[in-house]
């Protein structure tokens, strides 16, 4: 895989003159979604209990929004800045070591899971 | 046939789409893209990508979601566009100015296959281009507000498929666009689902092994068009291949192949159509009709599915 490395800044984005973007409306930044946050969408949010997960991975698998963080083979949490909440993960987990917790209910405990 | 691997060896390959698409919550177009592209395994990509759902998603202006070579096309020439990129590829190497491999790869929805691009895939399919061909069917226009596609099934609700005094729902059976390739005698078709990943990444590695055109057929759920739960959408996929109504084969080279037989746990449409409110209209007085229709329509396909994997005289797995 070679993706583009290249950075661009789009931060003033709606202050450019027309030549200031590329010819064809080309994203020479491959992957820059990721800068974009769709975590506000969330009305719950999933939480895992660490000591029943199996790591069988089926969360990463299913998650429409590469929003489950796997590092060396495991899943060590969840990417609340892109996570939509749709509670795909806590319905497949076949540990059931993932609930889904309203945003209200995770605010009101003072954030602690 | 696909060989499955296992769950740790495949979330060794990386993600291609990157978080910040703008799909709806419970989406099963990403589902099917993120487990595709692990099945190109290293290789490089160009993706092409024809107008639906996933393509205004992932591709909002200034971002891009593909970490791949993307190229954006109209809705009816995703599969002209990328066997374009191919033979462009193709030439470029007889010359000598590339000497790297590079695999293709293009993604439609149902309305972007079934319907308006079927001639460029057509085309493409029989032009016997080197590329794999993607369909995400969600069983409507779901981008553009629930308009009904040749993929919409009998009885289905949609906002051009109302139900009310004159009809209910969809009149028409659902084309089905698996066969429609099989027909062009390609190496390489395959059904799949987004419930079973080892099987679909499984399928996208054949597929982009394959030389010449490959297609894969995608059930992928659609939570707000079928009005139907986000957190369901994969349960939902994984009832209606237990029932039939979407069973997972292979053909190839023309052989049939059946990756999962129910047998004694086939289910009824009627389990998965409940929990889908584009149907609800169904269980109400007068809707026996259609659901019977429906039920018998899947019998009879699966049957005739049976009928040509025994053909083939290739064994069958059970319990996939």
């Amino acid at each position: 895989m070679s993706p583009s490395q290249k950075k661009w800044d789009v931060s003033k984005i709606q202050e450019w003159p027309p030549e200031k973007h590329e010819a064809g409306a080309v994203i020479p930044e491959a992957g820059n979604a990721v800068n974009y946050q769709t975590g506000g969408w969330r009305g719950e949010r999933p939480v895992r209990d660490a000591d029943k997960c199996t790591q069988c991975l089926f969360c990463y698998f299913y998650c429409p929004d590469t929003s489950v963080i796997v590092e060396d083979k495991k899943v060590v949490g969840f990417d609340l800045e892109h996570c939509k909440g749709c509670g795909i993960c806590a319905a497949e987990c076949p540990a059931d070591a993932i609930v889904m917790c309203t945003e209200t209910d995770f605010e009101q405990n003072g954030g602690n899971e | 046939m696909a060989t499955r691997l296992a769950p740790k060896e495949l979330v060794t390959r990386g993600d291609r789409l990157s978080g910040g698409h703008r799909l709806c919550a419970g989406c099963g177009a990403s589902i099917v893209v993120r487990n595709v592209l692990k099945g190109a395994k290293d290789h490089p990509l160009v993706v092409g990508c024809a107008t639906g759902c996933l393509e205004v998603s992932t591709t909002i202006y200034p971002y891009t979601a593909w970490k791949d070579a993307y190229i954006h096309t109209a809705f009816e020439n995703a599969a002209a566009t990328i066997s374009g990129a191919e033979a462009a590829f193709q030439s470029l190497k007889k010359q000598g100015k590339v000497s790297k491999d590079c695999k293709f790869v293009a993604f439609g929805g149902d309305g972007g296959t079934y319907d308006i691009g079927i001639q460029s895939l057509s085309g493409a399919l029989e032009r016997g281009h080197d590329f794999v061909y993607v369909c995400y069917d969600n069983g409507a226009y779901m981008n553009t507000g629930f308009q009904r596609s040749g993929a919409t099934p009998l009885g289905a609700w949609t906002t051009t498929t109302p139900n009310g005094k004159v009809d209910l729902g969809k009149r028409q059976n659902r084309k089905n666009l698996t066969a429609i390739c099989a027909a062009h005698n390609i190496p390489y078709v395959a059904q799949a689902s987004v419930h079973n990943f080892r099987d679909l990444i499984a399928k996208a590695e054949t597929a982009f092994e394959t030389e010449g055109p490959a297609v894969l057929v995608v059930l992928s759920p659609c939570p707000r068009g079928w009005r139907s739960d986000p957190s369901q959408s994969v349960e939902m996929a994984r009832q209606m291949v237990q029932s039939c109504y979407w069973p997972l084969y292979e053909i190839i080279d023309g052989r049939y192949v059946i990756n999962y037989d129910p047998k004694a746990k086939k289910i009824p449409v009627l389990d998965w159509m409940k929990a889908q409110g584009r149907f609800g209209h169904l269980f109400k007085a007068g809707g026996e009709d259609i659901l019977q229709r429906l039920q018998e329509n899947v019998d009879r396909e699966w049957q005739r599915l049976q009928a040509l994997a025994q053909l083939g005289a290739v064994e069958t797995p059970a319990g996939a």
